[in-house]
């Protein structure tokens, strides 16, 4: 076995060392009923390298990567061009196999990127500080709930109806468990955003208002009103970004008021990947950083007076706090994040700035286009680089038939909101940097067809 | 003659000096590095895009004004300042990485390269499902593993981290009771759990009540079955445990909780130790997270990502999260959602992230079990078990080891800093063996033992690695035995002296500021 | 006024209905360096034994119990800025929080300043 050093020498002097007469002497104290004498039936036995690879290639085949296509999916992860350098950096072991910079004499590099990595988030999102990251942009979605009860004391949570669905999902879940509750609404197939429910439903029993933004069907809506509203009821307000390259172009979230903002950071440095692993990105105000969840890093500095970074604040977490802790999380996704973090050093303000702007001229030219086929109407006022298709027919089927044509076109309202038919001829189509004008041509042609 | 024209003539030099000054407080090959907010300016950028095609603004009037402050890096610049702080780390290829309980372990590159793949890095989670059949392949043919090597009734791939599959578990221990129509509040947990346990049964909304241990370091049996009754939902336990012994009781301690009701979550931290030799299954387990890292080689990346499987007993494999995958009669793959719930899996507590789970850990992981095979996986257990009690054995007379006595250890060996002199402690072994060029064993864990190293080699180590691990560590041992006041200022070799934690979080600095704002915040 | 200890290492001083409460120079020397202390809020009711502060060193965390009932009248707030105040004047400037008490017998089962002492040596 490749992976594994010892020989059957080494073996039998280790053996000999412990004083022990064969390995089964090591495993004693299993129940004998539970030994198992050999290998697991039915399993098959080891194999080469080329063997593996060649398994995963066939399999790999079997899927339509989106770079092989025109491809117009968003609604929670996007596909942007990866540079090649932050494959390559997250792929020096230094990084790849280290583990949670707990001895930080030797581990200065994963802290100063993780400190780095925070600096940038909470500067992206216009708060005072963010954490060294989460699973994903769900999961802290439902961390920053369950932080803002601990801050107000209260249960209650208000969520727009363009929040991802998926996101309400997992917050509906923990909710279920640990009695909060949750004020929640489908979206309608309008231009305007449910401000006014939201407006409408905060009062002094309210914990939190969650806004996606932009929201589920690529609308972009001021944050202020709702945030004033909340904080006159001391509730605050919670913002979460999917797709955080929208920043390069719109005001931040927490410029407009916004208490915590939270966010998938996938887009920036990290790919596809089928669903995971992501990077939830948190930030928030100053002033609540005792109630964050998750790891923090912080600067200090060394016996000698040198700077340097170590993981701090951590009476917050489960390793110390056990069932006291903010939250029961004890990883980050630290190599998602260092990917974001290379990636945002890449952009810089001015990449992200212009790579925002692509996006969206990109998609003000497909949502002009799209919108001149016949049965295809443009649902949105304003968006980023993601809207909303009302459909003359539903959308699921159109999906289908245009990946049968070899077009990954868009994520249809029925895969999301599968119990809302009134929304089923919604189609949200996402165009970023990487959509060529063929592209946009060979999705309007397909879609005048699916609808003829 | 021409005499030495260029005047080269290599000298030793009189003494050698450490304690030079340089200009640049570089040393060297260790290179210090500033940060990116004091190297890069927001105008400077590393990407070369195309540019836009001029349109009418759609941004609904919320066109940003304000400068965010968002350094930027030339290409080789953003090289160079990752590169240098990648030296700035310890990593499992370097050496040897014994955190006992994290299970850092050998990460092979083929598992990079078959993630990679476009087939599976370059496919969107939300892709039409007849586009993506290879996808669920992969994670149904991983399903299918985990399952067989813990002999258990089915597993849940969507949990994103050990973590969060314990929540997972627990969450389905939760459901599970609400269909009984049961209220029990109350889940124990051994005082040697890992602080996750307790952590996520509170995180669930149940009351946490600690269990003792044995004076041999495993659950107190008799103490455990007084406390059962109508009010405990369940136990959460790690096997083998945190003291890194096998609870010999194990199938016993399950059949008194499920006789009392209660369903029996294990922490599966510690797999590693008895993969292909015991079936969790096989022990009355209800729920055990799998983390991929640690048993499955899929690498730790400086704190994650991870991910965390359950493997759920029959009782409580209905409430599993969604989605999930399920192979159907006609040999095609679905992922079940939201909408097929009613019909396929009508018990579910719901869904638990985003999308359908760690993909990326997945390839790697299973690319691990294929090369080792079901051969390999119980030759990695024992591998693992075997260097675990070699270190055991090899360094008992000059570190306490409080369980030596109660038998093999499993894959860890425990230790105390009973024996060390006046002043020193655990803090100074560790810190001498960074100095060693080793990174230090898990410190302070479990809590039972005071001053706890807690050391797990893994399989993935040779012979003449632990040899030389054992001297580094008997040799510290010894100066702390000793009271060498060198080691109280150790490591003097890294890249940093000890850190001052205790300004770190009184004065806590998590984000960097321009000087003059830095100074007014004082 | 008259000190009092608890075996959880809280000490109060009693002056009529109100009192002092922190936590001990011995307590402080094992906690080592404090980082955070989070005091209860004015108004606050507590019930002796029950959870009443926390204090916080870089790796710990320990709860501080209420030697007696009663409502709690203010928390020490210079300990927000200077939380070392509770490692270098423990039983001083580096109190917890002031509380009136809502039943002095309580104080019976409390140790004195030998007894206390007496009790830490024996640790």
């Amino acid at each position: 076995m490749r992976y594994l050093p010892l020989t059957d020498t080494d073996r039998h002097s280790m053996l000999a060392t412990i004083g022990a007469k064969s390995i089964d002497d090591l495993f004693v104290d299993v129940p004998a009923e539970a030994r198992l004498s050999g290998p697991i039936a039915g399993l098959p036995n080891h194999a080469s390298e080329m063997a593996v690879e060649r398994h995963f290639s066939n399999l790999a085949r079997k899927n339509m990567a989106a770079s092989h296509h025109p491809f117009f999916l968003g609604a929670g992860a996007y596909k942007h061009h990866v540079p090649a350098t932050v494959d390559h950096i997250i792929q020096r072991g230094e990084f790849l196999t280290a583990y949670t910079p707990y001895q930080p004499e030797i581990a200065q590099g994963t802290l100063q990127m993780l400190f780095e990595f925070q600096t940038q988030v909470a500067r992206l999102f216009g708060c005072d500080v963010a954490n060294a990251s989460m699973y994903d942009g769900s999961t802290a979605c439902w961390e920053a709930i369950s932080m803002a009860g601990r801050v107000t004391k209260r249960k209650k949570a208000v969520l727009s109806s363009g929040l991802h669905p998926h996101y309400v999902s997992v917050a509906k879940t923990m909710a279920h468990f640990t009695g909060d509750a949750l004020d929640a609404a489908l979206p309608t197939l309008e231009a305007a955003t449910d401000a006014d429910r939201l407006l409408a439903a905060i009062d002094d029993e309210t914990s939190c208002v969650v806004v996606q933004y932009p929201d589920i069907l690529g609308r972009i809506a001021d944050l202020s009103d709702v945030a004033a509203k909340a904080h006159a009821h001391g509730a605050l307000l919670i913002a979460v970004v999917t797709e955080p390259v929208a920043l390069g172009a719109i005001r931040a979230p927490g410029e407009m008021g916004a208490d915590i903002v939270v966010g998938e950071g996938q887009s920036i440095g990290v790919g596809l990947q089928f669903g995971g692993p992501y990077v939830g990105l948190f930030a928030c105000k100053e002033k609540f950083v005792r109630q964050m969840p998750g790891r923090l890093c912080g600067e200090t500095v060394d016996a000698t007076g040198k700077r340097g970074f170590v993981l701090t604040l951590s009476t917050r977490e489960q390793h110390i706090r056990r069932e006291k802790a903010t939250s029961n999380i004890c990883t980050n996704a630290g190599l998602c994040a260092l990917a974001f973090s290379v990636h945002m050093t890449l952009l810089g303000e001015r990449g992200l700035r212009d790579l925002a702007t692509l996006n969206h001229a990109n998609a003000v030219r497909a949502a002009e286009r799209l919108s001149a086929v016949p049965g295809v109407t443009l649902l949105n006022d304003s968006f980023f680089n993601e809207f909303t298709l009302k459909l003359s027919k539903p959308a699921r089927p159109v999906v289908h038939a245009l990946a049968a044509q070899g077009i990954l076109g868009g994520v249809s309202l029925g895969r999301l909101f599968p119990e809302a038919s009134e929304l089923e001829n919604g189609l949200v189509i996402a165009v970023t940097e990487t959509v060529t004008e063929d592209d946009i041509e060979a999705l309007a042609a397909a879609l005048k067809e699916a609808l003829a | 003659m021409t005499i030495n024209q260029s005047g080269w003539r290599p000298e030793m030099g009189a003494n050698a000096d450490s304690d030079v000054a340089t200009y640049t407080g570089n040393r060297a090959l260790m290179l210090e590095e500033a940060l990116i907010f004091e190297i890069g300016t927001t105008d400077t950028t590393g990407v070369d895009l195309a540019p836009a095609p001029k349109v009418a603004s759609r941004l609904g009037g919320l066109e940003r004004h304000t400068p965010l402050g968002l350094p930027g890096l030339s290409e080789p610049e953003t090289v160079r300042h990752y590169t240098r702080l990648s030296r700035q780390n310890y990593a499992i290829d370097l050496g040897l990485f014994p955190l006992g309980s994290c299970t850092m372990k050998h990460n092979p590159r083929l598992n990079e390269k078959v993630a990679r793949m476009a087939g599976f890095a370059d496919v969107h989670p939300l892709q039409p499902q007849e586009t993506v059949q290879g996808a669920l392949a992969v994670i149904q043919e991983l399903a299918v593993w985990l399952i067989e090597l813990t002999g258990m009734y089915g597993v849940a791939m969507a949990p994103k981290a050990g973590a969060h599959g314990e929540l997972c578990g627990i969450l389905c221990i939760k459901a599970a009771l609400e269909a009984r129509g049961e209220d029990r509040p109350v889940i124990l947990v051994p005082e040697s759990a890992h602080g996750t346990n307790p952590a996520t049964a509170a995180f669930a909304g149940f009351r946490v009540e600690n269990i003792p241990a044995t004076a041999e370091g495993r659950v107190d049996l008799a103490a455990l079955k007084a406390r059962l009754g109508p009010d405990v939902a369940g136990v959460m336990i790690t096997n083998p445990n945190t003291c890194g012994l096998f609870e010999r009781d194990m199938k016993a301690i399950s059949d008194a909780v499920h006789a009392a009701g209660g369903y029996v979550y294990c922490d599966g931290a510690n797999f590693n130790a008895i993969v292909g030799r015991v079936r969790p299954g096989d022990l009355g387990i209800d729920a055990m997270h799998i983390n991929l890292h640690k048993t499955f080689s899929t690498p730790h990346g400086g704190g994650g990502p991870g991910s965390g499987p359950v493997v759920l007993s029959e009782a409580l494999a209905p409430f599993g999260p969604i989605p999930f995958v399920s192979l159907m009669k006609d040999g095609t793959y679905k992922l079940v959602e939201e909408e097929s719930t009613g019909e396929l899996h009508p018990q579910t507590f719901g869904r638990m992230a985003a999308f359908h789970g760690q993909m990326g850990m997945f390839t790697r992981a299973l690319s691990y079990i294929l090369s080792h095979g079901a051969d390999g996986l119980r030759q990695v257990a024992e591998d693992a078990v075997l260097n675990a009690n070699y270190i055991l054995r090899s360094l008992e007379d000059v570190l306490e080891a409080p369980f030596a006595a109660s038998g093999p250890c499993m894959h860890e060996a425990l230790f105390s800093d009973n024996g060390l002199a006046e002043g020193f402690s655990t803090l100074d072994i560790a810190k001498g063996l960074i100095d060693e060029g080793f990174h230090p064993m898990t410190v302070y864990f479990p809590l039972v033992v005071h001053g706890a190293m807690l050391v797990e080699p893994t399989e993935t180590e040779s012979k003449a690695t632990l040899d030389q691990f054992i001297g580094a560590l008997r040799s510290v041992a010894r100066r702390a035995r000793q009271g060498d006041e060198a080691l109280k200022s150790a490591p003097h070799f890294a890249p940093r002296h000890r850190l001052d934690e205790t300004l770190a979080a009184r004065k806590p600095v998590l984000v960097w500021k321009e000087a003059e704002l830095a100074q007014a915040a004082e | 006024m008259t000190r009092y200890f608890t075996d959880e290492h809280e000490w109060i001083d009693v002056d009529g209905s109100s009192a002092t409460v922190g936590i001990t120079d011995y307590a402080q020397g094992q906690l080592g360096d404090i980082v955070f202390v989070e005091t209860p809020e004015a108004g606050k009711s507590l019930s002796k034994g029950g959870d009443a502060a926390v204090v916080e060193s870089v790796k710990a965390a320990s709860d501080v119990y209420a030697p007696v009932s009663g409502t709690v009248t203010e928390g020490n707030p210079a300990l927000a800025d200077d939380p070392a105040l509770v490692n270098s004047d423990p039983e001083g400037k580096g109190w917890f929080f002031k509380l009136t008490l809502s039943d002095p017998t309580e104080l019976d089962g409390l140790m004195d300043t030998d007894a206390y002492k007496a009790f830490v040596a024996g640790l």
